[in-house]
């Protein structure tokens, strides 16, 4: 396949592979976390840890859209899909996601109307379609996402379709990894910065890690090649005692992001006072909401909501697994009473989801994995 | 319409209740499309019950079909509902013989595209060399089915000889598969045209009695078979690991899959290895006949493409595995819910 082959050239991985491996001290442990549930999937599908010399560590960090999303608002999702009249559209990821009441899917096969969509824009050509019915998209994810919200919300304000709105939670990536880099006793030595918020938010958005925390930065693309690369870049900078944000995208990310969509988003959303994270807790100014201007297609702002916060089942570690602090394997329910098809915390249902990727291509892969120097 | 001597003629346009109704109509539809399409010696009289020469071993298998949309590039499913079951007989090592049909019409299906379907059905029967022996129809009121469903039901017969199922799976036997995987499945979901993709692709359905005759004569060279429909050839695997109390190693680089099932499944965020095939097998071969059992397979133009893509280990027991073109190892696990694709 034209322009992805050349990303998973096995002689190019070998040799960056070669290439970390003469980088890192022996017996000296860095811990590199990527912050984007893409990579990690990618991390886990090609099997790039057994590249890796075993003096580095890769940690996952919390950028998985549909990991970080409290259950009280799969809860509120539920209670809009249920209401006469209304159906619900989200990305396939969200459907499973447990909430206090079960999940969008087992709602669906209690009579709401659930329906699956690729993108906002069908949602709304689903309220085209259905005139007499409402049409609330459910929008999650992060900066990657949020441009194709704004652009939908535009497009409906432009075209005067009223049976259409959308239920806003996304969220913004600087505050979680603030989060973790306030963290007393942080031990990840250095970042893989996530590529697709990248091409909205740009590079120069990641400059706080080295210049607050003292932690490089390499934004990523999303190859095996890519990532590799990115350590390498990583390990690098270690070595040569630099630190800074490198971009190692760049045949897709610019320093000052895509101003285009960031006026879309600016122009429809603005930042919540505060927003639950799963596993963080309340991180203040880390979500999005729509603007006043947008409060017809604002389904917060249409429908009342149960509004409920539901505490994360107790025995549930996403929260630790989400910041780096323990691997999916140390959690107490992995693999027992959270698995992909009995999900208990969210990390375990999107494929980007640190737990569903180790579960689903890296079991075998534990007992070799002691940390070095642990 | 019926002359009391002549043959009978449908001259309906669309499929009404009255042609489920057990009258006039459906003796019309019956005779004059299901006999005419279908035919056989057995289904000519269309007695309760179609009497059939046997006797020894037999093989029996059933088989639902709901696929939407009914026509997709390369093939619908009439042709499906016959190679699917043909196939199923086929992976036990059995001839397949006779097979019977079911229909379930909605009310309002049009009888020209029901003729076109149960034409294709007739020319796929004939081409697997079975027979159609039994049918039934139903007529369901508008809104209970989604156009038409067709259920098959397969007999074949089995030589003494043949002994193939998990048990007889080993460590060192060899994994091959006949030709690329997922044509079927990528191509039906991007018929449904919801996905706003364009690919050139078409359907593998086929039957493959006869690539399977030819393993079938390795006699106890081979282990093991099934078509990797319903969740690809992943699946497959997974519950013959599971069953054999074995690991199956795969090797990513040797897995066919053709160009634009691999771009599409990476626009999709599905793995290929889970998207059905419909004319394609996975066998076991014992290690010595693995060379001669692949150019077996290549002797026949639907055997063309066939691989050795791995081989069975005693570990990690129960699990099937990768090695990935890069040089990691990963796990190849049961499918969750349906390939949902990511969202980013």
């Amino acid at each position: 396949m034209k322009y992805v082959d050349e990303y998973r050239s096995p002689p190019l991985a070998k040799a960056l592979a070669a290439e970390i491996a003469g980088l890192v001290r022996p017996k000296v442990p860095v811990r590199v976390m990527e912050v984007c549930g893409g990579h990690t999937h990618v991390i886990y599908r090609h099997g790039l840890e057994d590249l890796l010399p075993p003096e580095v560590e890769l940690v996952h960090g919390p950028g998985c859209p549909v990991c970080v999303i409290p259950m009280g608002r799969v809860d509120d999702a539920i209670a809009l899909a249920e209401l006469p009249g209304v159906i619900l559209a989200t990305f396939g990821d969200m459907l499973r996601v447990p909430g206090g009441r079960g999940s969008l899917l087992e709602a669906k096969a209690r009579g709401a109307d659930v329906r699956m969509v690729y993108s906002p824009l069908d949602a709304l050509a689903l309220a085209r379609k259905e005139p007499a019915r409402h049409v609330v998209f459910f929008a999650v994810g992060f900066e990657t996402t949020t441009p194709a919200t704004a652009v939908t919300l535009l497009r409906a304000r432009a075209e005067g379709i009223r049976n259409f709105s959308v239920f806003c939670n996304h969220v913004t990536i600087e505050p979680p990894l603030r989060a973790i880099l306030e963290t007393p006793g942080l031990t990840i030595d250095a970042f893989v910065g996530p590529g697709h918020v990248s091409t909205v938010i740009g590079t120069d958005a990641y400059r706080f890690i080295p210049e607050e925390f003292g932690r490089p930065v390499v934004v990523s693309g999303f190859e095996p090649v890519d990532l590799l690369q990115s350590v390498a870049m990583l390990l690098r900078q270690l070595r040569e005692g630099r630190c800074s944000v490198e971009n190692q995208y760049t045949r897709v990310v610019h320093a000052e992001g895509n101003p285009r969509a960031l006026v879309a988003i600016a122009e429809t959303m603005e930042l919540r006072e505060t927003f639950e994270w799963r596993g963080l807790g309340m991180l203040p100014r880390s979500a999005l909401q729509l603007r006043e201007a947008f409060s017809e297609w604002d389904a917060e702002a249409r429908f009342p909501l149960p509004g409920v916060r539901v505490e994360d089942p107790k025995a549930c570690q996403c929260g630790e697994v989400l910041t780096g602090k323990i691997k999916p394997w140390e959690c107490k329910v992995f693999g027992t009473a959270c698995t992909p098809e009995q999900p208990l915390g969210t990390c375990m249902v999107s494929s980007e989801g640190a737990c569903a990727a180790f579960y689903a291509y890296g079991r075998l892969r534990r007992p070799q994995e002691e940390p070095v120097g642990a | 319409m019926r002359s009391r001597t002549g043959r009978p003629v449908l001259r309906d346009e669309l499929v009404t209740l009255a042609h489920g109704a057990g009258g006039k109509a459906t003796r019309d539809l019956v005779e004059a499309l299901f006999l005419e399409e279908l035919g056989s010696e057995q289904l000519a009289p269309l007695a309760d019950a179609a009497i059939v020469p046997g006797g020894g071993r037999l093989a029996f298998t059933t088989d639902a079909y709901v696929v939407s949309p009914l026509t997709f590039p390369g093939g619908d499913i009439g042709e499906l509902a016959v190679n699917g079951t043909v196939n199923d007989l086929a992976m036990v090592g059995a001839r397949p013989l006779w097979l019977s049909a079911g229909f379930v019409i909605e009310e309002g299906f049009a009888i020209a595209d029901l003729r076109r379907i149960a034409a294709s059905m007739g020319r796929a029967a004939r081409a697997a060399g079975v027979a159609i022996v039994a049918g039934d129809t139903k007529v369901v009121e508008r809104g209970n089915a989604d156009g038409l469903y067709v259920v098959t039901a397969g007999v074949g017969a089995l030589d003494d000889g043949v002994r193939l199922g998990p048990e007889r799976v080993r460590p060192g036997d060899r994994v091959l598969v006949s030709g690329s995987l997922g044509d079927h499945g990528m191509a039906v979901m991007i018929a449904r045209g919801n996905l706003a993709l364009e690919v050139d692709l078409e359907s593998d359905t086929a039957p493959v009695h006869e690539l399977a005759a030819a393993l079938v004569a390795f006699g106890d060279g081979l282990r093991w078979m099934r078509d990797p429909t319903r969740g690809g050839l992943a699946t497959a695997l997974n519950e013959l690991a599971s069953q054999a109390g074995l690991a199956v190693a795969l090797a990513e680089e040797a897995i066919p899959v053709c160009s634009p099932v691999a771009a599409a499944c990476e626009i999709l965020g599905i793995d290929p290895l889970y998207v059905a095939s419909e004319g394609r097998l996975v066998a076991v071969v014992a290690p010595e006949a693995a060379g001669a059992a692949l150019e077996a397979l290549h002797a026949f133009p639907l055997g063309a493409g066939a691989a050795l893509v791995g081989e069975i280990r005693d570990e990690p027991e129960g699990f099937v595995v990768l090695d990935t073109s890069l040089g990691g190892t990963r796990i190849v696990d049961m499918l969750v819910g349906d390939p949902l694709p990511r969202i980013c």
